[in-house]
């Protein structure tokens, strides 16, 4: 007995000290605090970055490195003829988490699934409201309120799912951090202890790494989930450095402090690219930056005015300048790394002699104009005031007077909205899901107007075709449909499409396994450190 | 010295209500409407807008909501944070720490080398090491932190590595905090290397937050030291015979630190300004930082605390070099 003891213990310490020796620990130099971990309730992709793609999973996910789905927590689905109601098998044998703050007793089975809906959507759930201000921005922003109709346990292991009208991205929505599933015995234990609001600082789930602990803007500390339906991470421990300034990360990452970096200065990309310790990558995002007419006023409403302008812009030299490069320019309203992108359409190609010209046939002289820049960097847009004075004088050589005028952000999100605003406005979007209907609806659909729709341009031809494509749930159709809407987008002429920019991600050399995702996530799983 | 006290205490109260005041209206004057950011890009419906102004309260007249805040103000509840959803206060004691001890390293830093600094330079007055400390002072005072801190980061951390970039402790160490002060717990917790860990983490954001401090005191402790040494009992004491330790270290040096600590006590709120620079280039988890954030991100709720709470802090910082003059001065003793 007591010999099989002493055995036991020296097995134990060595595999502990083996383990201590070998842990394999993956640091990434995050660019901000996550606002909380709960994914529900918020927007930003640093806290998704924490909360969503480590700890937990979704019905479906995103494939890494696609904008296409695959199953995750659900093993199969069927939708009903009528596109209204989808029915999910739930995978079986999903393991909970188990860390320091709790120990699950089951897995994963409908009853999760349906709180976890059902917390964001039924303002009667006691954890709808479970700390002061909950706001689930995300589901209300997809529409979800007014989208689904019920959300109902067939069996321990099917969830039916009805809506109130077809949606052929409700799939893609699904997987989309905010519809993280949650764990209902977690919930009803912190209910029980009187400790709500826990769920926002200490997640429970069901993904690749646990939540170990989070010192507030400075570190947040993950293990590999030994228990993880997907398969053990090569890794041990996940760890975030919190480094606001990109200059700092780039030393951080340069000195081996971390093993990679989101959102570097454009203008260290060249010495990354030299460095022999680091590579990167690059892609496309899924983003367009864009300069929308007021389509509505006088005489951006003639289409020949607008395509006028549009030749005007040289859009290299604002790829050059603002990007030093790490954009390409934009012809279509969505970016080449997303489904149905129309590759055949020919951009307008600058010319200014010719603009000069069309906009004189428009019989239009004189024309001034206000072009209105963001005052913040956005990914798809670094410097929208530097971008705003190459355009300025781009249209100084069609003989169009600019006004460049900004506002506090907030402010500008707002009064760019009006319907009868004067000027033209930069301003961009990323991709919430990869559905093509998250940027030719949201942001050109007629029901947009006032709203996303900062061209207040409403084209009954382009709206059919989008509206249609929405409701269709065959694939093949649904890309003929967003093509056609792409040609009659470029022939009206809304906006002129500026640029997408890169994602560029660097890395030290010894990093395995990460994929880039073109819905600029960045997610750990399946990474290793190969020396 | 108990009545000065109190009457010092009365004056704290209408000025707390003041700085309150500043605080609660000043933010929001400001263009931006900080439930609309919530959205960022994407368009809140109207209906959607309205209901979270409702549930932030933001929707009921200015002076009421003020009365609401300053109620629970003085019931220790400084509300909660519009973006975490964290009460204030919470995230306040368990940031703070971070600053006080970066804070106090750099006052040390600035004293430790201001004071001999400019006793030297006041002693050698017109010399060319007086002229030197006069023009590095000048230049400490000018620097913008921000392009300092990166130099730094750059020279030692980067090229050199003889220190960390960022953060306060290398993340090998692993500890919960039990003071906050990463110095102390990281002796508590027993792991070997910790110490000098936090210690080299320090070095770097400590000597950029110490440089206005620093070239503030030399400067004042020069000026301050030259009018004392002109006085007659300066002249006297030398007239005795007395060493030249004794004249400078007993009978000027008391006399002129009357000016100079009271511009120590001015310098804390020259490092809570300086913190929020130097915490933000350094990965410094303090108050500086977290204000910076909240400001990003408009969360009302957290700069309005957080300033009243700074302001507080600075308040009774003042209230404290007040009463040190007696000790230093006996002719001013309450």
């Amino acid at each position: 007995m007591n010999r099989k003891l002493t055995l036991a213990a020296a097995l134990l310490a060595a595999t502990v000290m083996g383990g201590a020796a070998n842990a394999k620990t993956f640091v990434y130099c995050s660019e901000g605090s996550p606002e909380g971990f709960d994914p529900g309730m918020y927007t930003a992709g640093t806290t998704f970055d924490a909360a969503a793609h480590t700890v937990y999973n979704r019905l479906l996910e995103f494939k890494p490195g696609t904008t296409e789905t695959e199953p995750g927590l659900a093993e199969s689905w069927e939708i009903s003829d009528d596109g209204l109601e989808y029915t999910f098998k739930i995978r079986q044998g999903v393991k909970f988490q188990t860390t320091d703050f709790f120990t699950p007793s089951r897995d994963l089975n409908a009853d999760d699934v349906v709180f976890s809906f059902d917390r964001q959507l039924n303002s009667n759930n006691p954890w709808n409201q479970y700390v002061a201000g909950a706001s689930w921005e995300y589901a209300n922003g997809m529409g979800f309120p007014a989208l689904i109709k019920s959300v109902e346990k067939v069996d321990d292991y099917t969830v039916k799912i009805t809506l109130n009208q077809p949606e052929a991205p409700f799939l893609a929505n699904l997987a989309m951090p905010f519809m993280s599933i949650v764990s209902k015995e977690y919930s009803d234990k912190l209910e029980a202890d009187g400790k709500k609001e826990l769920m926002n600082q200490q997640p429970l789930g069901t993904g690749p790494f646990a939540f170990v602990a989070y010192q507030q803007d400075a570190v947040i500390r993950y293990k590999a989930n030994p228990d993880y339906w997907g398969g053990k991470q090569k890794i041990d421990d996940l760890v975030f450095a919190i480094t606001t300034d990109a200059a700092v990360r780039y030393q951080k990452l340069k000195a081996g402090e971390c093993h990679l970096m989101p959102f570097p200065n454009a203008a260290d990309v060249e010495a990354m690219k030299a460095d022999p310790n680091l590579k990167v990558m690059e892609q496309e995002g899924l983003n367009i930056a864009y300069l929308a007419y007021n389509t509505t006023q006088a005489p951006f409403d003639k289409v020949e005015v607008r395509k006028a302008l549009n030749m005007a812009i040289n859009k290299k030299a604002i790829v050059d300048a603002v990007f030093q490069g790490a954009a390409t320019e934009a012809k279509n309203p969505i970016p080449p790394t997303m489904w149905s992108y129309n590759d055949a359409i020919k951009d307008d190609a600058y010319d200014p002699d010719a603009a000069k010209k069309m906009l004189e046939e428009a019989g239009v002289k004189d024309l001034s104009m206000k072009v209105w820049a963001m005052p913040v960097s956005r990914p798809y847009m670094l410097n929208a005031r530097r971008a705003a004075e190459l355009i300025q004088s781009d249209f100084a050589k069609i003989g169009v007077k600019v006004e460049v005028v900004s506002y506090e952000w907030a402010e500008y999100l707002d009064r760019s909205k009006a319907k009868d605003r004067d000027g033209a406005v930069i301003l961009g979007w990323t991709g919430d899901n990869g559905d093509p209907d998250n940027f030719l609806h949201t942001l050109l659909g007629c029901d947009a107007v006032g709203g996303n729709n900062r061209a207040q341009w409403c084209n009954e031809e382009f709206n059919d075709l989008v509206v249609k494509a929405k409701a269709t749930t065959d694939q093949a159709e649904r890309v003929k449909l967003y093509e056609q809407a792409q040609e009659v987008f470029k022939r009206e002429a809304p906006w002129a499409t500026l640029d997408h920019s890169l994602s560029v991600v660097p890395m030290r050399k010894e990093v395995e396994g990460f994929h880039q995702s073109p819905l600029g996530d960045f997610a750990f799983e399946g990474v290793d450190l190969v020396e | 010295m108990l009545r000065f006290l109190l009457g010092r205490l009365a004056v704290l109260i209408p000025t707390f209500i003041g700085v309150s005041i500043i605080a609660f209206s000043f933010i929001r004057l400001l263009p931006g409407d900080p439930v609309a950011l919530l959205s960022g890009e994407r368009v809140m419906s109207p209906e959607r807008h309205a209901e979270i102004t409702h549930q932030l309260g933001f929707d009921r007249p200015l002076p009421i909501q003020y009365l609401d805040y300053i109620g629970g103000v003085l019931t220790g509840d400084f509300g909660t944070s519009i973006v975490t959803k964290r009460p204030i206060l919470d995230q306040f004691f368990s940031l703070f720490p971070a600053t006080l001890e970066l804070s106090f390293c750099a006052i040390i830093i600035a004293v430790v080398i201001g004071i001999p600094a400019g006793i030297f330079a006041a002693m050698k007055r017109g010399s060319f090491f007086d002229q030197s400390v006069m023009g590095v002072a000048l230049v400490g005072y000018s620097m913008p932190i921000f392009w300092w801190g990166l130099l730094l980061i750059i020279l030692f951390a980067g090229i050199l590595q003889w220190t960390p970039v960022s953060g306060r402790i290398s993340l090998m160490y692993f500890f919960p905090p039990v003071t906050g002060f990463m110095l102390i717990d990281s002796l508590l917790s027993g792991q070997s290397g910790a110490f000098k860990s936090a210690v080299s983490h320090l070095i770097l954001p400590s000597i950029v937050l110490s440089t206005i401090p620093l070239a503030v005191i030399a400067r004042q402790t020069r000026s301050a030291m030259l009018e004392v040494l002109g006085e007659d009992y300066v002249r006297t004491a030398r007239a005795k015979g007395l060493s030249t330790f004794r004249v400078i270290g007993i009978h000027s040096l008391r006399n002129a630190m009357i000016p100079v600590v009271t511009t120590i006590g001015l310098q804390v709120g020259v490092l809570m300004a300086g913190a929020i620079l130097t915490e933000t280039i350094f990965s410094w988890p303090g108050i500086g930082k977290w204000m910076v954030d909240s400001v990003f991100r408009r969360d009302y709720a957290v700069i309005q605390g957080g300033l009243l709470l700074i302001a507080a802090i600075i308040m009774v910082v003042n209230l404290v070099v007040d009463l040190l003059y007696g000790l230093i001065n006996p002719r001013i003793r309450h």
